[in-house]
């Protein structure tokens, strides 16, 4: 058995997750990170992606994340994403409505600020579908 | 004197507000007591960020390749007030408190010869900035339609300031809102945003040694924008929970003052059905002596 690193998963809006895993791998900007126990104290950080919790107190978890950083120190493991979805919760079909949806957006944009959104929106979408 | 059924229908109109009064401080205090959770659950992330960002740029603050969100454009000729208020009245001197001091500010940057824009976030804080300052007003963004406010209502105007920022149209942006102390206290605040004031770098009580990756500059390019949009977040949420607890306090006291004011009425009232019935009295003695 080895040792657990204590894990916060914190968003704006609350702290989403607090518990103890075995092993979190997390999207850094230059690369995934595999966190255990004892790891070096860094800072990175994040792109989007997808947070992967190894034998955590619930077992593993997936969390797809987008944007912020990351805190590790030897026993503790702070993620600051600005937003975060457990993959449990996205429903393949849905999403692969709503690429749809966005896409037709795009096509029908006729200003640039408008084109804008709906390609971030887009963007948006096929990130969370790949994470499935 | 005014007569009985007049007294009767004041009584009845001032029991119909003590009610509305009543209901509308139940409401306030469930609201607020959501609100309180969420500015007490958004709590970790802002500390967070805040004490990464005092540790990184404390080392930083003079290098002339850190970020101008931090070292700010060198000139504070410009300045952007966002004055967040209320989008509702009736919660006592809340708003007004707030526009007060925001005027305080602009009185005090006209006068020593800066420029002022003002962002209004909230209705109440543009309605009674509108006649005073109306020009200043660059816009107004309303959350009456929103029911809680998510933090991708903050990212909207962190987003609409940054560019502002970014297309130059100001050097130094100072939010305005006001900090949740109490239920009965609410202190207005200026908070600069632009350019990040940084604290004292804290000695940190673990001692440890980060490594960055990216380096620091990079790290804090990505963060300072984010931190613009947490720190207006942080500013929303305060400001919700100050303005449910002054709605509380205000409409518990016009409850209260309502079932005075039906005491006072009350006793009138009596008094002057009592003599009403003592004059009748009286006529019909003196009538009946006279016989």
């Amino acid at each position: 058995m080895t040792d657990k690193i204590a894990f916060d998963l914190v968003s704006p809006e609350r702290l989403l997750l607090s518990e103890e895993a075995e092993m979190v791998t997390v999207p850094g900007t230059e690369g995934d990170m595999g966190v255990m126990a004892g790891h070096m104290p860094l800072i990175s950080t994040l792109r989007q992606g997808v947070i992967d919790v190894k034998g955590g107190t619930n077992g593993d978890e997936r969390f797809y994340v987008i944007g912020g950083f990351v805190e590790i120190s030897p026993n503790k493991l702070t993620v600051l994403a600005e937003e975060a979805v457990p993959v449990a919760e996205l429903d393949a079909a849905a999403l692969d409505q709503r690429i749809k949806s966005a896409e037709e957006d795009l096509s029908l944009a006729k200003s640039d600020s408008e084109r804008a959104k709906a390609q971030e929106t887009l963007d948006y979408v096929r990130g969370l579908r790949s994470a499935l | 004197m005014a007569s009985l059924k007049s007294l009767r229908n004041r009584i009845a109109s001032v029991k119909a507000t003590r009610k509305i009064t009543k209901a509308q401080q139940m409401v306030a205090a469930s609201k607020f007591r959501r609100a309180l959770d969420a500015a007490m659950a958004a709590r970790p992330y802002a500390e967070k960020m805040g004490a990464v960002i005092t540790s990184l740029a404390g080392g930083l603050k003079d290098n002339p390749g850190a970020p101008t969100l931090l070292r700010g454009t060198g000139k504070a000729d410009r300045h952007l007030l966002i004055v967040a208020t209320a989008d509702r009245g009736l919660c006592g001197g809340f708003n007004t408190n707030i526009v007060r001091l925001a005027r305080l500010k602009i009185e005090e940057l006209t006068a020593s010869g800066k420029k002022v824009a003002i962002l209004c976030v909230g209705r109440k804080g543009r309605d009674q900035l509108k006649r005073q300052y109306g020009p200043l007003i660059v816009d107004t963004i309303e959350f009456t339609a929103i029911k809680r406010i998510g933090f991708v209502n903050a990212q909207t105007i962190g987003k609409r300031v940054l560019q502002m920022f970014d297309e130059g149209d100001f050097d130094v942006a100072t939010i305005i809102y006001s900090r949740f102390k109490s239920i009965i206290s609410q202190i207005p605040t200026a908070q600069q945003l632009i350019p990040a004031p940084i604290g004292q770098t804290s000695n940190k009580a673990d001692g440890l040694v980060y490594e960055y990756e990216p380096d620091e500059i990079e790290i804090l390019a990505d963060l300072l924008p984010r931190n613009v949009s947490v720190q207006i977040f942080h500013a929303l949420l305060e400001n919700v929970a100050g303005e449910f607890g002054a709605k509380m306090t205000a409409m518990d006291g016009a409850t209260r003052n309502a079932g005075e004011v039906i005491d006072k009425l009350t006793l009138v009232y009596n008094r002057t059905r009592q003599a009403q019935i003592t004059k009748e009295l009286i006529e019909i003695i003196s009538g009946a002596e006279a016989l």
